[in-house]
């Protein structure tokens, strides 16, 4: 019998091309996306004169900056501008695809790759963009670099990294309506705490992500860098294969069977060690929001915030008093007696047809008490929203229907959110001045976005569902 | 990349965990070149309130820490975006080492590449590393990477750092020049692996 592996190892073990003796591994890379924070390590390709190695493995998109609000065939702000046609002039002197503003499949990276099935089980993808451990929900050992590795791997098609620790997530049971995979994520993370993976590769696992739809994973490994992980991945199955099928550049016709024969190896052999197990409940997990700065700072919509008073750890009592100054909540209070002012649906992490369905089932025939803005993960999801109906529900309901891209969750294309006011949000990240110098953001799934938007405060969805589905 | 051997100089306490890249460089500052001095807005919005006013409080605003080289914090620095600008603001700041219990994947790794030393202590050990900064402000720290210690008054902490980003720091490498040494193994693992896994390679334009 061969000895057993997780499927990190087997994914690893299929990149490597050398093992130093001093533990550094050189990859190859399969898919490497880049989008308009590029430039500085395109800037160091100039330097060097060099080319792209393998412009065809290499795909960009123009996400951060562009607009998405407004006109984008004239972008009114000469720095967006730039930031955007750096792009697109840096990928066409490197001849490397661009899904630009022109361009009908623009989006948000970790949306675009897998929808146009770039990103594909057994890969090993990386971008300059911490969140490219979402295309890990895929079965590909997807990870964030940072520019100077952008340009090694432009240049040469390969990473220097150390194999991690290995830790397999298992969520058992079966989420109850209204609970969502950001609530499983959420969980986790306060769980294990914003470093709790840190250097780790995830494998999530169990009959709870199996039942996940593969949006409902890409939010999941979306937020695995959240817990501090390099990367997180879910064992592909049959409803990976059925999503991936047709997709643009995704294997056709026996291509594609060929291919699902490989992928369906691609998982944990019985009896593989972890260097780490962790072991959740569904059952036990409640609707989710944040109330602080760190996604850690996570509690069941019913709970109360903190109250730093009760906190028998001074360092831990500075934090609390620190985060709930920033956020303006008055210590312990109840997490459904605070206000909103406004709402985001989007990000790479909730922006999928699905994400915008949720949000809509609840939101259908009901008002928001408080403005919001609805961003689709890509031009392609929008267009299909729109078939759908969703944009009307949305604009019915009083909100802004905008173009696709990472818009308010970063905030880098001017979408802000002003300074002291409290956004619920769809997004990954609460820290401060994320959303805008000054902003709260509390996150949360779209289901509870739209409730909080009906309610005009955090609220509980489940007694809003009333047998509608999300 | 410029070499780390050994360093003494002050060291700024900055007691919070998870202090992330957004804190560190806030994203409006990431369409920067470095030429447009990122140094200058490291920690920007910590630093400054809202009308532009300095925080005294934030401890690199206090004298005795303005010229810092060392910065010393708590669990989970730089974790979030992979933002490698926010090791540019740090280094062009003058910061050349950080001492915390733990840091970002991502952030560790471009520290590296940019000769900023991530040296790990204990959670212990860095809550008494600052208290003692606290008390004694103008009192300088002494990195040594080849012995891997921090000299702190009359004590004497060990750090630990992976090996082989401590031969990189200490000689000043750069991944490049190494792959470069490697082309051939590479483009056999290219043309075996373009066989084994056919599906693997993006279809042409759809
Ligand atoms: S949507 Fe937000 S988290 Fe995702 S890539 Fe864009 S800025 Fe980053």
């Amino acid at each position: 019998m061969n000895e057993p592996h997780t499927l990190i190892d087997k994914l690893w073990g299929a990149h490597e091309i050398v093992r130093r003796e001093d533990g550094q591994s050189l990859l190859w890379v399969d898919r490497h996306y880049v989008h308009e924070g590029s430039f500085h390590a395109f800037g160091k390709l100039a330097e060097r004169g060099v080319p792209v190695a393998e412009p065809g493995l290499t795909f960009g998109v123009a996400d951060h900056y562009v607009p998405t609000r407004g006109s984008r065939r004239n972008i009114a702000n000469p720095e967006l501008a730039r930031m955007v046609g750096q792009v697109e002039e840096n990928t066409a002197r490197h001849g490397v695809k661009l899904f630009g503003l022109d361009d009908p499949r623009q989006g948000i990276v970790h949306v675009v790759g897998p929808e146009q099935g770039l990103t594909l089980p057994g890969l090993l993808i990386v971008c300059g963009d911490s969140h490219t451990s979402t295309h890990g929900a895929l079965g590909a050992y997807a990870f964030g670099i940072g520019a100077s590795e952008v340009a090694h791997v432009l240049m040469t098609q390969t990473i220097w990294q150390k194999k991690p620790p290995r830790m397999r997530i298992t969520v058992n049971g079966r989420a109850a309506p209204g609970v969502a995979a950001k609530d499983i994520a959420l969980a986790i993370i306060a769980h294990i705490g914003a470093d709790g993976a840190t250097r780790h590769a995830i494998e999530f696992a169990g009959p709870a992500i199996q039942a996940l739809s593969v949006e409902g994973r890409l939010t999941l490994c979306n937020m695995s860098i959240e817990a501090g992980a390099r990367c997180g991945m879910v064992a592909p199955d049959d409803a990976t294969f059925a999503f991936l099928k047709g997709r643009p550049y995704a294997p056709r016709g026996a291509a594609f069977d060929e291919a699902v024969e490989v992928w369906s190896a691609l998982s944990t052999d019985d009896g593989a060690a972890f260097d780490q197990e962790v072991t959740l409940d569904a059952n036990s997990i409640a609707p989710i929001v944040t109330w602080g700065t760190s996604p850690e700072d996570a509690l069941p919509i019913d709970a109360s915030v903190p109250d730093p008073a009760r906190e028998p750890d001074a360092t831990r009592a500075s934090y609390l008093r620190g985060a709930l100054d920033y956020m303006g909540i008055a210590p312990g209070q109840r997490l459904t007696d605070i206000a909103v002012d406004r709402v985001f649906i989007g990000s790479c992490t909730n922006s999928r047809i699905e994400d915008l369905r949720a949000a809509a089932a609840v939101l259908s025939g009901r008002t928001s008490k408080v403005p919001g803005l609805v961003s689709a993960g890509s031009s392609l999801i929008k267009a299909q929203a729109e078939q759908e109906g969703l944009d009307r529900v949305f604009l019915d309901a009083g909100l802004e229907w905008g173009e696709s891209g990472c818009s308010m969750c970063v905030g880098i294309n001017g979408d802000l959110v002003a300074a002291g006011e409290r956004c619920a949000s769809t997004t990954n990240r609460n820290f401060r001045g994320r959303q805008g110098t000054g902003a709260r953001t509390h996150l949360m799934s779209p289901a509870m976005v739209a409730a909080a938007a009906v309610a005009g405060h955090l609220a509980d969805v489940r007694p809003m569902l009333g047998g509608r589905k999300v | 990349m410029d070499k780390f051997t050994k360093l003494t100089g002050a060291a700024c306490p900055i007691n919070q965990a998870n202090l992330n890249t957004d804190q560190i460089l806030p994203a409006r500052y990431l369409k920067w070149t470095r030429a447009m001095g990122i140094g200058n807005v490291l920690f920007q919005d910590l630093r400054f309130d809202a009308e532009g006013r300095e925080r005294p409080d934030f401890p690199i605003n206090r004298p005795a820490w303005r010229c810092a080289t060392i910065v010393v914090s708590a669990r989970n620095f730089g974790c979030g975006s992979s933002r490698e600008a926010a090791v540019y603001a740090l280094y062009d700041y003058g910061i050349r080492c950080v001492i915390a219990p733990s840091y970002g994947d991502i952030f560790s790794g471009n520290a590296i590449q940019n000769g900023l030393l991530t040296a790990i202590v204990s959670d212990e050990e860095a809550a008494e590393i600052m208290a003692k900064l606290e008390q004694a402000p103008e009192f300088p720290l002494t990195v040594d990477l080849e012995e891997q210690t921090i000299l702190c008054g009359n004590r004497t902490y060990i750090f630990t750092i992976d090996p082989v980003r401590r031969m990189r720091l200490l000689n000043g490498w750069d991944d490049i020049a190494l792959t470069e040494s490697y082309r051939e193994r590479i483009a056999e693992f290219k043309a075996g692996d373009r066989k084994a896994r056919p599906w693997a390679i993006a279809n042409a334009e759809p």
